[in-house]
């Protein structure tokens, strides 16, 4: 019998929750209620099935990306594919950077295929895909260390910005990283772009060398991580201010490269309470003296 | 919770949760965070683990999914909203959502409220069982060279430390707030954080673990001061020896001179102490305080004493000195000339500082958090908030923090105290305020709830959330200016 994802609604009652494996997507549309039927039935149709078909290929998704051509198969694979390979050419990076991203695209796309919608997004563990109609746009909050709650700053999409996705990288995730920023924030057209060029920011943001960086071999830690030997950060002492700034310096000059190539549309890069913002206009740093929570609330999830 | 996992050789173990199929290293967990490896046997870590603990600790129910299973029938209908606490959801979204929630208990129909309060008013109170001298009061308490707070008046047995507070959190610098910040949610968790104490010692503190003075773990609490200890241990000397000198840095007990030696007719040995006579047998400041002998700076016990009075003291005397705890002692003879000369100590003697050390307690580092809950916190409760602060003082509501239960302190305001050893592992959390997410629950009675104005029209029964079978439809949609 097939695996079923879980598919439930949040307390809330506005916001659908999927879980299967290691994803898990909050999604939530705004339209018409039959419109947000058709859109909701979509997203968990397609959701069904959609780790099994990733899972076919991932000993091809965990290898180096090939700039030159892409032998996967399927439609999330591709889109994995494709968001890596421009950042193939100069970096090691495999199409599992793009994973949360392409996976939150997919289901977007499906949805938006299915109904006319004012505006949805579609959040996989911090990587989102957007969508908006004319004149609608989001509050996107940001946040510095996905493993403890709390926001840095918010940044607005509207309509007629070019970004689509937005995905954080950094060390404190899910995912190894190389550098030691505590959290990249990155808006790209897509929610895949965005997520590659999060990767790839965050570790360039690095003081290699640095006696106060402890990094061990990915699969030391992760006998199947796709970063296999290569040293991922464990542990970060606590900086000196021009060590911070250097840091985020170093990810600042690849995220302007990145923007250069049309690759990005902005970044926000964290890294022991400082930050440095790459071409986000409408980025708000967070400087009230409290936040309330439901100010957070609805700028993460708006 | 178990799922099948074949193991290796290599103890690593495959999951098979799902079609990812992680290898997972004992200690670690799988691409999903919620699968583990603990030794050898794949576990379940997301929240169910922490519903069960809180269940366990008999306290308030965190649903993970608490909109019910999708029925594929229903579609976005904003009328299942539980909530309208005003403290909200974490990130990321799979943290348990704030919520009102109703349930059957003892036949009385409660509601507990369920959220996680900002606490920007608060800290930790550590209590370290130690004698040894950690810094004087008042004295900055670092971490990282930050001043996260001071030292306060000691407790019996115990150095106190008051740590955080709105003045360091939020009135000075940026690192110093991020630092105590990291500090209280560290120590909050169970961590071990390294406190260094100006003219001080250092001290790494881990709630429910002995304190490390200066590299060195603590092993046991003193039996009591000196003075305490000659009370308890006077019968076990009689006879055996002429004088115990009894050497502490609150109070040296001194057995010839101390009412309970007078009670056994213990004859008069001529001895000189330094420091301040309080009572009879009782001397305040023998010495500086300080990591040696029971808590003092000396290495040497002899330099508490003066020489001794040749009109009492007589050659062959024997004396014992020993420290609160037990872990240092000598056996001592007078000369012909009245020095007091080491000699090795006579077994029943060794036995009564064994006893000593037995009788002390294991020293431990204990972490209380305190902290106040604003009004924005009780108004996603009630709307008049008020009406919480005085229900909690009539006992009519109940608080708990992470289904633990807390002290409340008398007075305005709901300013609570709980041991965070009692709360699920991980309670506590932050936001760059900076200031300390913890959690907080209101229980009381319905019929109470809807006295003091409580949110009615939010509160669901407990059966609805945990069979996940219907969602209810109800045509007031959730409170407006909730959403962007």
């Amino acid at each position: 019998m097939k695996r079923l994802p879980q598919i439930g609604w949040l307390a809330d009652g506005r916001r659908l929750h999927l879980q299967d494996g290691p994803i898990d997507l909050i999604v939530e549309a705004r339209g018409s209620e039959a419109s947000l039927r058709a859109a909701y039935h979509a997203a968990a149709r397609r959701f069904t099935g959609l780790l099994d078909e990733l899972c076919d290929e991932l000993q091809m998704l965990r290898k180096a990306a090939d700039p030159t051509q892409c032998l996967l198969e399927g439609a999330v694979a591709r889109r994995m594919h494709a968001a890596v390979a421009p950042l193939a050419v100069d970096h090691f990076i495999t199409p599992m950077a793009a994973v949360a991203g392409a996976v939150a695209e997919e289901i977007l796309s499906a949805m938006v295929r299915e109904a006319r919608l004012e505006r949805a997004y579609v959040n996989n563990g911090g990587d989102i895909a957007l969508h908006l109609a004319d004149g609608a746009h989001f509050t996107v909050g940001l946040v510095d260390r996905p493993d403890t709650p709390g926001l840095i700053g918010t940044t607005v999409i509207a309509a007629d910005d070019p970004s689509r996705g937005v995905a954080t990288s950094g060390r404190h995730g899910r995912s190894f990283s190389l550098g030691i920023a505590d959290a990249v924030t990155v808006l790209a057209p897509t929610a895949a772009q965005a997520d590659a060029a999060a990767t790839i920011i965050a570790n360039a943001v690095d003081l290699p060398g640095h006696p106060g960086i402890v990094r061990c071999r990915a699969d030391g830690l992760q006998p199947d991580s796709d970063l296999g030997a290569r040293l991922v950060t464990r542990h970060v002492d606590v900086l000196e201010e021009r060590e911070i700034l250097s840091a985020l310096e170093a990810g600042a000059d690849k995220a302007r490269l990145l923007l250069a190539a049309g690759l990005i549309d902005g970044a926000a890069l964290r890294l022991q309470g400082e930050t440095r913002v790459v071409a986000l206009k409408k980025f708000g740093a967070n400087v009230q003296p409290a936040v309330s929570r439901q100010e957070m609330e609805s700028a993460i999830d708006a | 919770m178990l799922t099948d996992a074949t193991a290796t050789a290599t103890d690593k173990i495959r999951c098979d949760a799902c079609p990812v199929m992680c290898y997972i290293k004992p200690g670690a967990a799988g691409a999903c965070d919620r699968y583990a490896n603990h030794n050898g046997e794949l576990v379940r870590v997301d929240p169910h683990i922490v519903l069960e603990r809180t269940v366990s600790h008999g306290g308030a129910l965190v649903p993970f999914q608490a909109g019910g299973d999708w029925d594929g029938k229903i579609v976005h209908e904003p009328g299942v909203f539980v909530t309208a606490i005003g403290a909200g959801t974490t990130y990321p979204d799979y943290k348990p959502a704030p919520f009102i929630v109703s349930s059957e208990i003892d036949g009385v129909d409660m509601v507990t409220v369920v959220t996680e309060g900002i606490f920007s008013y608060c800290g930790v109170k550590v209590k370290i069982d130690t004698d040894r001298y950690l810094g004087p009061e008042t004295a900055t308490v670092r971490v990282q060279g930050e001043a996260v707070g001071h030292v306060t008046t000691s407790e019996y047995g115990s150095q106190m430390l008051s740590l955080g507070g709105v003045h360091h959190l939020t009135g000075g610098s940026k690192k110093e707030g991020r630092v105590t910040c990291d500090a209280l949610m560290d120590l909050s968790n169970c961590k071990p954080v390294e406190l260094t104490i100006d003219g001080g010692a250092s001290v790494v503190v881990q709630a429910g673990y002995p304190p490390i003075v200066n590299g060195v773990a603590e092993e046991r609490m003193r039996v009591g001061c000196g003075s305490a200890t000659i009370g308890m241990f006077a019968k076990q000397w009689h006879g055996k020896v002429d004088e115990v000198v009894v050497v502490d840095d609150h109070i040296t007990g001194v057995l010839s001179e101390h009412q309970a030696g007078k009670l056994l007719d213990i004859p008069d040995t001529g001895i000189k102490m330094k420091g301040r006579r309080s009572t009879p047998g009782r001397y305040f400041q023998v010495a500086e305080p300080g990591t040696g002998w029971g808590g003092t700076g000396i290495t040497d016990p002899l330099s508490v004493l003066g020489p001794f009075d040749p009109k009492t003291a007589r050659p062959g005397m024997t004396m014992l000195m020993v420290s609160t705890t037990g872990e240092h002692a000598a056996y001592y003879q007078l000369d012909e000339a009245l020095t007091p000369v080491e000699k090795p100590m006579p077994a029943d003697l060794k036995a009564s500082v064994e006893r000593i050390q037995e009788n002390c307690e294991p020293a431990l580092c204990t972490v209380l958090f305190m902290g106040g809950a604003g009004g924005s916190l009780r108004a996603g409760v009630t709307d008049n908030p008020v009406r919480l602060t005085r229900s909690v003082k009539e006992a009519l509501t109940r608080v708990t923090s992470g289904g633990a239960p807390v002290y409340v302190w008398p007075g305005g305001g709901i300013t609570f105290m709980v041991d965070v050893t009692r709360l699920p592992a991980g309670a506590f959390g932050y936001v760059p305020t900076p200031a300390l997410v913890a959690p907080i629950e209101f229980t009381l009675r319905l019929s109470d709830y809807a006295a003091l104005g409580g949110h009615m029209d939010h509160v669901r029964p407990l059966a609805s959330l945990k069979e996940n079978t219907e969602i209810r439809h109800m045509s007031s949609p959730q409170p407006s200016g909730s959403r962007p």
